[in-house]
This record gives C-alpha cells, structure tokens and sequence, in this order.
C-alpha cells in the first residue's frame, strides 16, 4: 500500500496545508508519495522532497497544471492512481475542488474532511457543522480523501531528502481557462487560515476603540476577528465574525477580549488549540472553554499585553 | 408596493390545537354537507409544530370527537398515564399528597403537542385546508363597516431600520368572509381586538403563567413511562403560585418543566432559574443522572380560566383557544378545551356560511353553543381555583380542597383575578434571590439553553420587541424594579449593559422564544410584542 | 439553456442536530426539514439567469423520500418551472446523486447544472465535482459571481486566498457559494402557483443507476465539549505560559 498526496502550491512554494495532509497520510500503512503537478515548479518538488516522511516525490510539469484547474488535474491523479491504494489533499478549496473528480473518474467514494485515521479503511470526519462526528469506512479498493488540516499536526517541513520523479502530462482538456486572481490585500493574515486570531466583542465598545484589538493582533502577526455582537453593533464589517453564521477558525492561539462566550460564537471557534479570554465579568461563559483566562479591563489589559509582548 | 390579495371563505390565524381544529371540522363539515368551504391557515413558526410548547398530558376527549378513529390514522399519542403523584416539595423533603381529583390523569396520554400539530396539520392538508406556515400575520383589515375583513401578513425583507431591503417582498392580504384568531396565549392580533371591539368589558383581567420547558433523555433504569409527577411548594415561597410537571414518555423521554404565576411580586424573582434549581432537589435529581437535555423552550398560558373569558366574538370573526383562555388551571391542561373551541367555532360558523353572505357578519351563535359543551362545565366549576392561590399556597390548597369536594367546583361565589404586571413590587421592598450557579450537567445557563430551542430571526428586520417609551427600561423598571425584564425572559432578550457608565436595555431580539412574557409582565406595559417576519422563532423538535 | 438545479432537502439551518443515544446515527425524528440552503441560492442564481433572459427553462431535481416533494415545491415556488423526483427512501451517497443526475442530464440536455457547493447535513462537498468528473463538463466550484457569455461562462470563486477568475465552456456545473446571492422570499401566492408545476417522479432503477452505498457509517459520536483552564493573575503571567507552557507565541 502506498499514499499519494497531491501537494498544493502556487508554482514557487509548497502551501503549509500540505504537511498536514502529509500527516494524515502518515497515518496509514505503507509509504507516502506527493504528487507535484503545476507549471515551472521545479523548486516546489524541491521542497515536497525534503518533507519529512516523504519516500518520493513526482513531478509533473505542464502549462496546463499552473493553475490548478480541476478538469486538467483530475486526469493525471488518475493516471498515476493505478500505483496508489490511497489519494488524499488538504481539505482546502484547491483539494475540494479537484479530489471528488478524481473519486467519480475512478468510480470511488470520496471521504471528505476527515479528522482522524481510525484504520486504513475507516475515518472519521465532522458532520452537520461539527456537531456530530461520523467514523465511516470506505468499501471500496480505493480511498480518495481530504484532510482537514486542523485535524493533523504538520510533519516538518525539513529533513526528508525523497528522490523527485518526473511523471508524463496528460493531455489539456480544453474545457476551462485560468481568467485571473483578485487575491486579498492585507498585511494581516487570513482569518480563516492564521495561526493566532486576535477577536473582539461587545465589550470593545466602538469601532474606534477596535484600534486596541488590532495593534495586538500586528505584535502577534495574527488575524482579526470579532463576535456577531460586535458585528451587529457596526465595530467591524460582517467578514470578521467568527461564529457558528460566520467563520469556522482552529488556529493555534484564539484571544478572544471583551467576548462573552455566547454558543454561537463558541462554535466558530472552540477547535482552537490554545483559547485566551479577556473579559471583566468573572462569570463570562467565554472562560469555561478558556485555556487562560484573565479577569479584568480590557482597555487595561490589552495595552499591557502588548508591553509585556515587546520584552 | 400595492400588497396582493387572496380571497378565502375563512382564514386561521396559527396553527396550533385550536386553529387546526377549526380548520378540519369546517372541511369535514364542508365534505359532510358536498359544499365547497374555503380555509386558509397561516402559522407564523416555520412549519406546524416549530412554535408549540407544552406539558403535555392530552385528554383525548375533543379529539375523540373530531377523528374518532385518531388511533388508525397513527396519531402520535403513545404513551397512557399509568400513575399520577403529587408531592409537595421542601428545600430538601418531599411529602406525597393526595392527588387531587383534576389531576387524575387516567385515560390520558403523555405526548408532544408539536408532533400532535404536526400530525394534526397532515390531516388538514388532507381535507384540503391550505396551510401556509412560515407566514405571520402582522395586521388585520376591516371593511369600512369596522368588521374584519381578514389579516394581513409581514413585510419581508425590511432593514433594521424599517426600509425596503433589497429582497424586499411586501406582505399579502388574505380576505376572508370569517377570520379566525386561534394565535394562542397573549396573541398580538387579538390584543388589538380587545381593544378595537371592548371585547373583554365585564370581565376579569387575563392572568397568566410561564412555563418553562425541557426535554430530556433518560437512563432506561429511571425511566418509567406513563408516570406524571407534579410539585408544589418549594423553590417557590408560600406567596408565590408555581409547580413543576415532570412526565416519562415514549423512549426514554421526560418532559419536565416550571410554571411560575406571573402574578409574583419579588421582581428579583426568575422563572428560569427557578425552573433550574427546581431540577436540583433531593427527590427529582436523581431521575437526570446520566441522562441529557435534547430541548428547551418557554411559553405563557393563560391562566385566568371562566371569569377571564373574554367576548368570543366580533363582526367578520372570532377567537379560538388560548387567545381566549380557555385553560382548566387545576388540570394544566388547554389543549382539549383549545380543540373543543375550534371546533365548537366552526360548527357555528360553516352555519353562519350556509345561511347567508357572512362577509362581515358576527357568529353569534358560537358562544351559545359553547355554553351547552362540556367545556364551558369543566371550566365553571374549577374557576375559584386559581384565584384562590392570591391568599398563598396552603390557605389555596385547603380552599380548593372545599371547593372541589364540598361545593363541587359551584360555590355561590366567584373570586376574580387582579392584572399580572401591577403585581411587581418595587426592588427596594424586596429581598434579592441568590441562584446557584449552573454545572452544566443539571442546570444550564440561559444562553446554552435557548441554543437548544433552535430559535432564530433573520438579522435584518426591525426589531419585534418595541418599546412604547423607550426611556421606560431604565427610568422605571431598572431604577424601581431592578430590571425585571432581564430575569423574566427565559430566553435572554433583556439585558442591561453598560454604556459609557450607564446602564442600558440591550434587546437582543434574535433569542425570542416567542413566549409573550415581556407583553405580560412589562410592569407600565411598555413593551409591545409584534410579529417577527414568518418562520422566525424557535424550531421545537418533540416539544 | 436550460438549467438544471440539484435541491436538496437537509435539516433546517436553525437546527442543531445532535448523535442518537446508541451512536447509530442522528437523531432526525420530527426535526424541521428544509432545503439546503446554499441549493437555495443555486435556484436563485438560476432564475436569475433567467430573468436576465440567459435561460430558457428552469429544472429542478431532488433525490429522496417522497417528503422531498416539498422541497422542489418551494424550489418551484421561488420560480423553478418544473419539478423531478428520483424517489427513494434509502440512503444516498454522493457518487450515487451524481450518477443519479447525470443520468437526468443524459435524458434532459441542460446547458447547465447549478448545484451548492455542499449539503449543511453531512458535507461532503462533493457532488457537484463528482457530476462534472462523470459527465466530463467544466466546473466552477464556490461560485461567487457567474456571468454566461456565448459558449462559455465565466465563474468568479471563492478560494481560500481570495477571488479567482475562470472561463468555462458551456455545458458547465456551477457549484453555489454564500456569497453569490441572497434568495429571494417566496411568495403566497407563489406557493399556491407551485401546487400546480409539474413535478415527475422516477425512481433510481427507472435511471438505471445502482445507488449502494460505498461508505459504511460505523458509528457517530458527539465532539468532545473543551473543559475550562486556569485563571492567570496578570498579563505578565499570561504571557509567560503563552511562551513556555503552551508554546503558542
């Protein structure tokens, strides 16, 4: 038995999401490959040979791979599949974009999103928004798979050294074309992907005083997010909610300040490896799922935390 | 935007016992009679059975009457009453009492009034009714005459502000030559007709209660179906008129829940936090170990039973069901009387439509017939009961013991009832409650709660809670009555938070549960509850 | 063109779904059903195309129970003009809703087939990329903006870094991400409207497709809740675990 991982990249570097998929991968019997398929991308399959646990790395290089489009890369995963007892991708749009084509092509189920591996054959994955977890088993020979990356610890980036095969392009299916990329401005990272995720609530109390959230969040590198309450309240634009009707965010650090801990905003957020909240109400439900809590002003303490930051 | 307009011979306002059972008597009389009777239904929940809440143990005699064959047509009533205690809690002791007579429970079944709506609402499908949930009705018309001419439903898609979003559909009139009011308990619509026609001259004041509701999933081990189990007592003090109903049905269910009178004084006072610490005595605790809460909801009833009953009718329509108040108070049970009502009413009106246009004309013959039922009987004779609980626990209990065993509810006297909101006590009188805290097993906080009544209201929409006075939250019921508001919602709508230094009411009117308690209990009346836009609201499933 | 839109009927979004006792699946009885709600906003998109005179008839389909008639009436109360069941009442996986629908596309010749990206009950995310795999068609997944041209449509998708552009030849899927519309709100007397649309029901053997599922569910479970942590006294003590206990910063 063997795993291919389809890498995810821009052409010149191997996306971060990659190693966790590497990670899933690791967890089932035999060796773990990644397929390499983009255009000029010669110094990605550099870095996906040097991952550790990779045994090999294949390379396919093609004009009709630079972007990633599904109907061109669909068929070289199959042409490559009858060597594979499983395929996986990182669960991100790229991955669930192209792995369900792969799964129809080779007339398999796919499993979607999963969270663990509980045997070669047997997952498990969140359903219904992640309020139930669902461990299926796949009958048929061939797993394809995605992998929620906050399921998986990355493997190390370094240490593996993977010989690094070139593989034949299939033919460009014609039938989609790369148009363009408006790619989100922000010296921020994206809040969905960062991994420290500065949010704030209701107890911020304007969107002039948002500025206090923000300049943490730039000492830490982290993202922005905020409460629905905050959003109702007009501090910040709809995009920053965090919250079982916003978005779904596991980073490693979760500051949550002045947020109260409604449900709804737990479930956008309780994945999170490391949960910080900051709030003068002792009794705030937020601390009941915090790793750290910290009672007090956040206009005391939150400037104070930078301080403490810069030492 | 001109609003559209549908023409119906009747139209129901709610889906719930009364309006369903009103709707289906009228077509199988229709059908009876092979004349053509057209009923509209609309039901503001986002299908029949998201906005019903209940106990409940169901009498089955109205339904008997209206689907004699109820057991073959796979009615969700499973579960006979076997066994009926009554204690008497308290703090930490229980005392089994006599259970009296009204709650006898044989015969009975323990069911989900929703899945009974539900099941009820495929019936009327069947016979033809148009029902339309996901629809509120927001406004009734009036011909120029002043009669009603039918109702109109929500705007959707309005902003915050009350502007015509981009999505914006304008509401649509449904016209009808009857219109029937079945909205239940402290209905926005029928509020504004007390007023419009003095419906409720000459007679008491509706009194109502909270109910606080909670299903949960037990151990097999502490499961008993056909037990209902009812408390007095504690945590309520002796001056304040409550109980609990725990009931075991179906796979390892229990229904239990807290019926707090909103008559109570202390505004410190908070059903749902006594509903919480009711779960913890010694004598009820034990049932929930192991076991996990699948739902929670709250609704008021009303209480006020014979002398509350308001006129029944008005030109163009009437009411049905709790709107008018028909709950037996002793029995905590309204939902055969809701259904006989319904019924009752249709009779009276498919009658009404036979013999003329009844466009416009007041059926007044409903209340006659209604007379000769055996609700109005049954509601006759427990009519001292609730009244009699002003005067506190034990002195009610030895009373209505003399009035059901010795006068056999026809004492040559009536006790009448005094107006919920007057009855709060301003904070400074009164001795602040300390609550425990919830552990998250046993008891829960009131947000974790309402999560569990799967409620929700579309974020842009005006809010539906509206202040009359909108200095009244904190120049009165926070400086006088400490905020009440913020205690008697179950579900978390009322908050005070700070603001620059001062307190402020927050109303986060996504939580509602729809319950009608702030209209009730608003100590000045201040608050004023109006349709949401349709299918908002909680989603109760088994409730 | 006509267009071909996959509605299907799902717990409703408001609804917190929540394992059976036995760990035998979820407990669905009496729950609120309504359709998906990113299928929602492909019906929208669809009759949107239409209305802007892009489209000719708009289909739409649903696998299931016999229930799921309802959703393909409030489909076609939103302004769908017509209605196809594949009844059945046994489960069916992703591949086997593809197969399904391919075999619909087979018989009926859409131009296009606007799917939402995934189903809010077991999302899978797969369906509409397994169908355009089947039928070998184009695909524009988490569409965020969809402009049909002569020949091809141009899909705007929401990508994890943020828009991207492509060019597809038509026939295309197009798979519905939140942000490409806002439904519109059905109508009353739309509903009465939809009561009389056509609405065919066929059953999977009638298309000829095996739907035997190819995932065994072996168990489900609740997520474990997060237990609370500790109380740190100051900021210079939070910063000091964030460092060396938890190694986060």
């Amino acid at each position: 038995m063997t795993s291919l991982v389809i890498a995810e990249h821009n052409n010149r570097q191997l996306n971060g999401a990659t190693l966790n998929a590497v990670a899933a991968a690791g967890r089932i019997t035999g060796d773990v490959h990644v397929l390499v398929a983009g255009q000029g991308c010669a110094d990605v399959a550099a870095q996906a040979a040097k991952i550790a646990g990779v045994a090999k790395v294949l390379l396919a290089d093609a004009a009709h791979y630079g972007n990633s489009l599904a109907e061109n890369l669909a068929p070289l995963v199959v042409s490559l599949a009858a060597n594979y007892s499983h395929l996986l991708a990182a669960a991100t749009t790229s991955g669930k974009n192209v792995m369900p084509r792969v799964a129809a092509l080779l007339d398999v189920a796919q499993v979607s999103d999963i969270i663990a591996v509980v045997s070669d054959d047997t997952f498990v994955r969140p359903i219904y928004a992640g309020n139930v977890l669902a461990t299926v088993q796949s009958i048929d020979a061939k797993k394809v798979i995605t992998v929620r990356v906050t399921g998986f610890d990355p493997v190390a980036a370094e240490g593996g050294s993977a010989a690094v095969e070139n593989v034949a392009a299939a033919a460009d299916a014609g039938l989609s074309s790369f148009v363009g990329e408006e790619l989100t401005k922000s010296s921020r990272p994206e809040l969905t992907a960062a991994d420290i995720v500065v949010s704030g609530g209701r107890g911020v109390g304007s969107s002039e005083n948002f500025a206090i959230i923000e300049k943490l969040a730039d000492k830490l590198g982290a993202a922005v997010g905020a409460s629905r309450a905050a959003v109702d309240a007009g501090y910040v634009p709809n995009d920053y909610q965090v919250g079982q009707t916003g978005k779904v965010v596991a980073p490693q650090l979760y500051v949550a300040i002045g947020i109260s801990g409604a449900i709804q905003h737990l479930a956008g957020m309780k994945d999170s490896k490391v949960i910080v909240a900051i709030n003068k109400d002792e009794e705030a439900p937020i601390f009941q799922v915090a790793d750290y809590g910290l009672v007090g002003d956040l206009f005391k303490e939150v400037p104070a935390l930078c301080e403490a930051l810069d030492k | 935007m001109e609003r559209e307009s549908m023409e119906f011979d009747v139209v129901v306002v709610g889906g719930g016992p009364s309006g369903l059972a009103t709707a289906i008597r009228l077509r199988q009389l229709a059908a009876e009679h092979d004349v053509e009777v057209s009923v509209c239904l609309i039901e503001k929940g986002s299908e029949i059975g998201a906005h019903i809440l209940s106990g409940a143990v169901i009498q089955p005699t109205a339904l008997n009457e209206l689907f004699p064959d109820w057991k073959e047509r796979g009615a969700p009533l499973k579960t006979a009453v076997t066994e009926d205690r009554f204690l008497f809690l308290t703090e930490q002791k229980s005392f089994r009492l006599p259970t009296p007579p009204q709650m006898h429970n044989h015969g009975n079944y323990i069911v989900s009034l929703g899945n009974v709506c539900r099941w009820l609402g495929q019936q009327a499908e069947a016979l033809g009714v148009d029902i339309y949930p996901g629809f509120a009705a927001a406004e009734v018309l009036y011909h120029g005459d002043g009669s009603v001419k039918g109702v109109a439903t929500g705007d959707m898609g309005r902003t915050k502000e009350g502007e015509e979003g981009p999505n914006f559909a304008p509401g649509m009139e449904l016209h009808a030559k009857q219109t029937i009011f079945a909205e239940g308990c402290r209905g926005s619509l029928t509020k504004t007709l007390f007023e419009r026609f003095d419906l409720r001259e000459g007679v008491d004041p509706q009194v109502y209660g909270i109910g606080i509701k909670e299903l949960w999933e037990i151990k097999p081990e502490h499961h008993q179906p056909g037990l209902t189990l009812h408390t007095a007592g504690w945590p309520m003090d002796m001056k304040t008129y409550g109980g609990s109903f725990l009931y075991h049905f179906e796979e390892n269910l229990v229904s239990v829940g807290f019926v707090v009178g909103l008559n109570y004084e202390n505004p410190y006072l908070s059903p749902f936090e006594e509903m919480q610490r009711y779960k913890m005595h010694p004598a009820i605790r034990g049932m929930f170990e192991g076991g996990r809460r699948l739902a929670y909801g709250a609704r008021a009833i009303s209480a006020g039973g014979y002398q509350s009953i308001p006129k029944l009718t008005f030109p163009g329509g009437l009411l049905v069901g709790d709107c008018a108040g028909f709950l037996n108070v002793p029995k905590i049970k309204g939902s055969h009387t809701a259904m006989k009502s319904g019924m009752t009413a249709a009779e009276a009106i498919f009658q009404l439509l036979q013999a003329e246009d009844a466009t416009g004309k007041e059926a007044v013959d409903y209340p006659h017939r209604l007379k000769t039922t055996w609700l109005w009987d049954e509601l006759y004779r427990v009519r001292n009961i609730k009244p009699s609980f002003h005067w506190g626990l034990l002195p009610a209990m030895a009373y209505s013991a003399v009035d059901t065993y010795l006068f056999r509810g026809k004492a040559p006297w009536t006790l009448h009832h005094t107006p919920d909101h007057e009855a709060l006590k301003p904070a400074a009188q009164c001795a602040p409650i300390e609550y425990p805290k919830p552990d998250g097993v046993l008891t829960f906080d009131r947000l974790s709660s309402v999560f569990l009544s799967n409620t929700n209201h579309e974020e842009e929409q005006p809010c539906h809670l509206t202040l009359k006075d909108s200095t009244v939250p904190e120049r009165l019921n926070l400086a006088i009555y400490a905020g009440p508001e913020q205690r008697y919602c179950p579900a978390g709508v009322y908050e005070f938070v700070d603001q620059g230094g001062q307190q402020k009411l927050r109303i986060n009117a996504q939580n509602c549960v729809h319950c009608k308690t702030c209209d009730i209990k608003d100590p000045s009346q201040n608050i004023n509850w109006v349709t949401p836009e349709g299918g908002g609201g909680p989603n109760y499933p088994n409730m | 063109m006509k267009i071909l839109v996959a509605v299907k009927r799902a717990i409703d979004y408001n609804v917190k779904a929540r394992p059976k006792s036995d760990g035998t699946g979820v407990d669905l009885a009496n729950v609120k059903m309504s359709m998906n709600p990113f299928d929602e906003i492909a019906v929208e998109e669809a009759l949107r195309l239409q209305e802007a005179g892009k489209a000719t008839e708009i289909v739409a389909l649903s696998i299931g129970p016999a229930a799921c008639q309802e959703t393909l009436r409030t489909a076609m109360a939103m302004g769908a003009d017509r209605g196809i069941l594949v009844q059945t009442d046994g489960e069916v996986q992703p591949l086997a809703v593809a197969k399904l629908i391919k075999a619909l596309v087979d018989k009926e010749q859409p131009g296009m087939v606007i799917l939402g990206k995934q189903a809010i009950d077991d999302d899978s995310n797969q369906t509409g990329q397994m169908l355009a795999g089947l039928l070998g068609w184009s695909i524009g997944t988490f569409a965020a903006r969809v402009e049909v041209g002569e020949g091809h449509v141009k899909v705007a998708r929401e990508v994890d870094g943020g828009i991207q552009t492509i060019d597809l030849k038509l026939p295309a899927i197009v798979t519905a991400d939140l942000r490409l519309n806002e439904p519109r709100y059905v109508k009353l007397p739309n509903i009465m409207k939809a009561k009389k649309k056509p609405l065919d029901i066929v059953s999977p053997a009638d298309l000829g497709v095996d739907i035997t599922p190819r995932l065994k569910l072996v168990k489900v479970s609740e997520p474990a809740a997060r237990a609370g942590g500790v109380k740190v006294a100051d900021v210079a003590e939070l910063v000091a675990k964030l460092r060396s206990e938890a190694k986060v910063i």
